[in-house]
């Protein structure tokens, strides 16, 4: 547990000593602003919002920039700079197990994900407020809408960390990620292109597809289904990274 | 003292895809020894350092350090080793002090005694007045001493040391020379190096590495003793340069020998011997047959280096 907690510190602390910490909230900052101008442009003429205003906000595609861009940029440098640098040489002769390695690593990029979305509390506020919302505050889909914020850009940071363990070069890692994450999330359109209803490739295609999980999210609909999917890609993925750290061992 | 081994290397080898970086390694070093391990670049100094810190692998042998083997029982090794790799990387965002803290927490150290640790390891190494810069912007003779540091931290039994002295200027050299002599004082010390005045200043033994082989291991005094009876001998005597060229081409010890005019009447005749001989009561039983004059008859030394290069080519030759 020490040896956890002090990697994660380390982590958190060597993101926010980077400028390139700074771009990313920015550039987060910038596109949750835009989807958030778009929907204040939408309300200018009407009265009241046809739907929730946490619901609404996942209907602008900038949203999903950020769930696709953002977690390479964050998981890029986990191990390959350290590779890079040399100094994973000096962490892996410390008597510290691989297994925190990873979870130190990868809570360390969660912590700044979460970061990272924090200015969406302040911006669904701010549209309710012009939308004439009458309705109070729902905290418990605001809530929800964290959750599956987190539990999406899981998957996404562990898919990261994976690529990193496989090089020490940061651009190749965040390359691969990239392509990972966003084939992972076309895949979530793939249902409604193909004409095909009901037969058993829709229902997976369904089962994956990203923006209805999301949906179901903003909604304040925790659908088991959609967790469970997540969590264990996200635990498959965090394994892999796991072993790769191990394969050191038998090659 | 009672002979207490630290390391134990035995049939030790790598090999990588394509080529074998050591091979059949076998070696002991006792607790409490500064063991250099000598060789080119490339001849398997840092492959036997990452095997023994458990960063790698062996492909087969086995290895223990204080009694525990490297692959199965990798952490209690890493518990017991400080290690400071090639070219000594170091989180150059971060400061000294809180660089040093960071380290000691990851060694398992609890965070009261971290503090006492890290500040006297920063009075060993000398960093006590950079503790609050950021390491990034230290000079490379602090930063090397940072890299000590960490590997003092935890107060290993054995500090593996990888060309420590590389790339600093021959002040900063000196230093953390006598810095590490000092470590050596109490701890169990194995250096690697390519430099052998290096191994030769620092060292109780050393062993010299080639392609992958140990070819000598010794003291270091002890291999200048075995080398020294093929030692070059330097005579300077006062004869004429074709009566002498004449003596030593007769003789059949001589192997080689190069003549030239020195000041006055003096030829300086450096004579490289064949066989492991020492020549110098021959030649001083010459000069007085002869009745010459002469005012140097020498032997020089071997230096490690000689000794380095005799060694390795040697094992190029059997190998032919």
């Amino acid at each position: 547990m020490q040896a956890f907690m002090t990697l994660l510190r380390r982590e958190l602390s060597s993101f926010f000593l980077s400028m390139s910490a700074y771009a990313v909230i920015a550039a987060a900052l910038f596109q949750t602003a835009l989807s958030f101008v778009i929907l204040l442009y939408h309300f200018s003429d009407r009265e009241t919002t046809p739907l929730p205003v946490t619901e609404l906000f996942f209907s602008t595609q900038f949203f999903w920039f950020i769930f696709v861009l953002i977690p390479p940029i964050i998981t890029m440098r986990l191990f390959a700079r350290e590779k890079a640098l040399g100094t994973f040489e000096t962490l892996m002769t410390t008597p510290v197990t691989d297994l925190q390695i990873v979870l130190a690593k990868f809570f360390a990029a969660m912590l700044f994900y979460l970061v990272v979305w924090l200015p969406l509390i302040a911006c669904i506020f701010v549209v309710r407020q012009y939308a004439n919302d009458t309705a109070p505050v729902d905290y418990g889909s605001i809530a929800t809408t964290f959750a599956g914020i987190l539990s999406i850009g899981g998957l996404f940071i562990s898919i990261g960390c994976l690529s990193s363990a496989l090089t020490s070069s940061q651009v190749t890692a965040a390359i691969t990620s990239f392509a990972l994450g966003l084939s992972l999330f076309i895949v979530s359109f793939l249902a409604d292109r193909l004409q095909m209803s009901g037969t058993w490739r829709v229902q997976i295609l369904n089962y994956v597809a990203m923006d209805a999980h999301m949906e179901d999210f903003a909604r304040g609909i925790v659908d088991t289904r959609s967790v469970v999917y997540y969590a264990s890609g996200t635990i498959f993925f965090l394994c892999l990274t796991h072993r790769v750290l191990e394969s050191r061992r038998w090659r | 003292m009672i002979f207490e081994p630290m390391i134990e290397v035995e049939g030790l080898t790598k090999r990588y895809a394509g080529h074998t970086a050591i091979e059949n390694l076998t070696f002991v070093v006792g607790r409490g020894e500064i063991v250099g391990l000598l060789g080119e670049n490339g001849a398997g100094k840092s492959t036997t350092m990452r095997i023994l810190t458990c960063y790698l692998p062996a492909s087969s042998g086995t290895a223990r350090v204080a009694g525990f083997d490297v692959f199965r029982e990798s952490r209690e090794v890493r518990r017991r080793i400080g290690f400071m790799p090639e070219n000594n990387p170091l989180h150059h965002d971060m400061r000294v002090r809180d660089y040093l803290k960071f380290r000691a927490r990851l060694k398992g150290i609890s965070r009261v005694k971290s503090r006492d640790r890290v500040d006297v390891v920063m009075q060993q190494c000398g960093l006590t007045e950079v503790n609050r810069r950021i390491i990034g912007q230290l000079s490379k003779g602090y930063r090397q001493r940072v890299g000590l540091a960490d590997a003092l931290v935890h107060e290993p039994e054995l500090i593996v040391l990888d060309e420590p002295t590389i790339g600093l200027d021959p002040s900063q050299i000196r230093s953390v020379r006598t810095l590490i002599k000092e470590l050596g004082r109490h701890h169990t010390i194995l250096i690697s190096t390519h430099i052998l005045s290096e191994a030769e200043k620092i060292c109780n033994r050393v062993l010299i590495l080639c392609e992958g082989r140990i070819v000598a291991a010794d003291t270091p005094e002890n291999l200048q003793k075995l080398m020294n009876i093929g030692g070059q001998i330097i005579a300077e005597i006062a004869a004429p340069m074709d009566e002498l060229r004449a003596e030593w081409e007769d003789w059949a010890e001589i192997k080689h020998f190069d003549l030239s005019a020195s000041d006055g009447d003096y030829i300086r005749c450096a004579l490289t011997p064949v066989a492991t001989c020492d020549l110098r009561p021959k030649i001083a039983e010459l000069m007085r047959a002869r009745s010459w004059n002469f005012r140097e008859l020498t032997r020089t030394p071997h230096s490690l280096e000689d000794i380095y290069f005799q060694v390795t080519r040697r094992d190029g030759e059997e190998d032919r």
